[in-house]
Order: C-alpha cells, then sequence, then structure tokens
C-alpha cells in the first residue's frame, strides 16, 4: 500500500481525493451504477403501467400488437446488440491503449444508434398514417382501450430513442476524447461508465421488443 | 474495471445474443397458453444478464457495486408485486369499481 501523503508523480486524471487511478476508476463505476438504478426505476414505472394495463385489457394489447412492424423491431433488437458489441470493443480499445481501435468502434456504435432512430422513425410515420396515435384523430372503428397500449407504446418507445439520443451525444463527446488520445490503460474512466450507460439503453429495449412487438403472434 | 476481457468473449456473448433474440421471435409463434409472456421474459432476462455480466464487467466489478447493480432489480420486483398484489385481489372484497 503506498503512502497517500508522500510525494510521488502520478497520473494528470488522478483527482486530489483518491488514493489511486483504480480507486477512482472503482468510484466513478459505483456512481454509474447508482444513477442506472435510477434509471431502472424510471423505466419500472413505465413497465408497471404496461404489466397493469395489460392486465385489465388483454384484447386491447394484443390488437395493438398485430400493429407493430415485428421485422423492424427486430431489426432494430440486432442493430442494438451490434452497438453494445462495438460499445465494449471501445472500452477494451482504450483499455489496451489503442486509440484507432476506440475511434474506429465509437463511430461504429454512433452509426448503429443513428440506424436506430433513422429505423423508428419510419415507424412512427407508419403509425401516424394509420390513424393508431392516440387522441383525437385515433382510429375511430378500434376499440378506444387499444389508444392505452399505443399511449404506453410512444411513451415506452419515446424515452427510450430520448436515451439513444443522449447516448450518441455522449459518444461524440467521447469520439472527441478519443481523437485527443486522452484515454489510456490508466484512465479509461469516462468511456467505461458512458459504455455502462449504453449497454443498459440496449437492455430496456431487449425487453421492449417481445412485450411490445411479439405479444401478439401466436394468435 | 482494470479487467480486461478477451474479444473472443465478446463475440461470443454477441453470437448468444443474436441467437436469442432469434429465439424469442421463434417463440413468440408457438402457442404456449397463459405460459408464452412468461416465456420471453425468460429469455430477455438471459439476454440482460449476459449484456450486464460481461459488456458491462459486473462479473469482474467488486461486490458493493454487484449489490448496487442488484438493488434496481429488487426494488422492480417490489414495485410490480405489491402493485399487482394490490390490483389483482381487490375483487376479492367485493367491492364495485374493482
Amino acid at each position: 500500500m503506498e503512502n497517500p501523503n508522500a510525494p510521488h508523480e502520478h497520473h494528470p486524471a488522478l483527482q486530489h481525493h483518491f488514493h489511486s487511478m483504480a480507486q477512482q476508476l472503482e468510484a466513478s463505476v459505483l456512481g454509474m451504477w447508482v444513477f442506472l438504478v435510477t434509471e431502472v426505476m424510471f423505466f419500472g414505472g413505465l413497465f408497471m403501467a404496461y404489466i397493469l394495463y395489460r392486465s385489465l385489457y388483454p384484447d386491447a394489447w394484443l390488437a395493438g400488437s398485430q400493429e407493430l412492424d415485428e421485422f423492424l423491431g427486430g431489426l432494430n433488437t440486432v442493430v442494438l446488440i451490434c452497438s453494445s458489441l462495438t460499445m465494449a470493443l471501445a472500452v477494451r480499445a482504450a483499455q489496451v491503449g489503442s486509440r484507432k481501435g476506440q475511434i474506429v468502434n465509437l463511430i461504429l456504435t454512433i452509426v448503429f444508434g443513428t440506424v436506430f432512430l433513422v429505423v423508428k422513425y419510419f415507424e412512427y410515420a407508419k403509425k401516424f398514417e394509420h390513424h393508431l396515435v392516440p387522441g383525437a384523430h385515433f382510429d375511430p372503428a378500434r376499440d378506444p382501450a387499444q389508444q392505452l397500449y399505443f399511449s404506453l407504446y410512444f411513451m415506452m418507445t419515446g424515452v427510450h430513442a430520448l436515451h439513444m439520443v443522449v447516448g450518441i451525444g455522449l459518444m461524440l463527446v467521447m469520439l472527441h476524447m478519443a481523437w485527443k488520445g486522452r484515454f489510456s490503460a490508466e484512465y479509461f474512466a469516462p468511456v467505461e461508465i458512458s459504455g455502462l450507460y449504453w449497454h443498459f439503453v440496449d437492455i430496456v429495449w431487449i425487453f421492449l421488443f417481445p412485450l411490445l412487438y411479439l405479444i401478439g403472434k401466436h394468435h | 474495471m482494470s479487467h480486461i476481457s478477451s474479444k473472443r468473449l465478446f463475440y461470443t456473448i454477441f453470437v448468444s445474443l443474436i441467437i436469442l433474440t432469434g429465439l424469442t421471435v421463434f417463440v413468440a409463434r408457438q402457442d404456449f397458453g397463459a405460459m408464452n409472456t412468461p416465456v420471453a421474459l425468460a429469455i430477455a432476462g438471459l439476454k440482460a444478464t449476459l449484456v450486464i455480466l460481461y459488456f458491462m464487467g459486473v462479473r469482474y466489478n467488486t461486490p458493493l457495486t454487484k449489490v448496487v447493480a442488484a438493488s434496481g432489480f429488487v426494488w422492480l420486483i417490489i414495485l410490480f408485486g405489491m402493485t399487482m398484489g394490490d390490483y389483482l385481489t381487490r375483487s376479492w372484497l367485493g367491492f364495485p369499481g374493482r
């Protein structure tokens, strides 16, 4: 154990209130997880509403789900899994000190995230065309209870997409830092915890895909 | 943390996630009656676990971080369990309006 009071050379990114880079990274990761727990609870409220209203209006849920495009939902699931792989590889590249690996994988992550949002745009446009958006223009031939399903569809996928936009913004900052050569085997906490956020957003979609797109497929 | 996973591990997790995505699409077409959603959630839970343990590296984190990461999901179970325990049992008392 090194003496923290002894004068010594240390990494420029080490804040004075930490003993070592390892301890600083541990604190960053723990802090990020505390934030992610609040995010779990944030999305948890929406999943709670989903469970409750699905149990009250099961038929509206099946009919609503059948209007979603399973192919586009599945495509976006694969796109997000690809982005999680490139994200994990970007963190690894920082750990092994590969600037090129960081830049390539961060750009790929941003590209996959953007593809996801573009697909989502076309899905939303179709919902507007088909009068599936809750409110005054909702298809009057449909059971009004289906508006609950579509309200939750738009809210859950909408806040998820908002998280994707924030994530892409974070990745642009990480790309800038990686470009400047800020990350090394000793210091990669920013890309590590941004990666935790990105993977969390992927996990939310892993649950949204079967619960929104696939529930009516066996009927 | 300072643990560096091999690329091979990341590719293995990636392929597993893609296969499980295909599996969830496949089982959605089978009629398991009331079990369709639990089966879909079990597959989604497995996928989420793979992402958390390996892509997020929680497996290599300190015990404190593991407990904090798990706590979010424990609170979710409390949220879902107590709310549904309320709604699903209201009719037992025979009061109007559920």
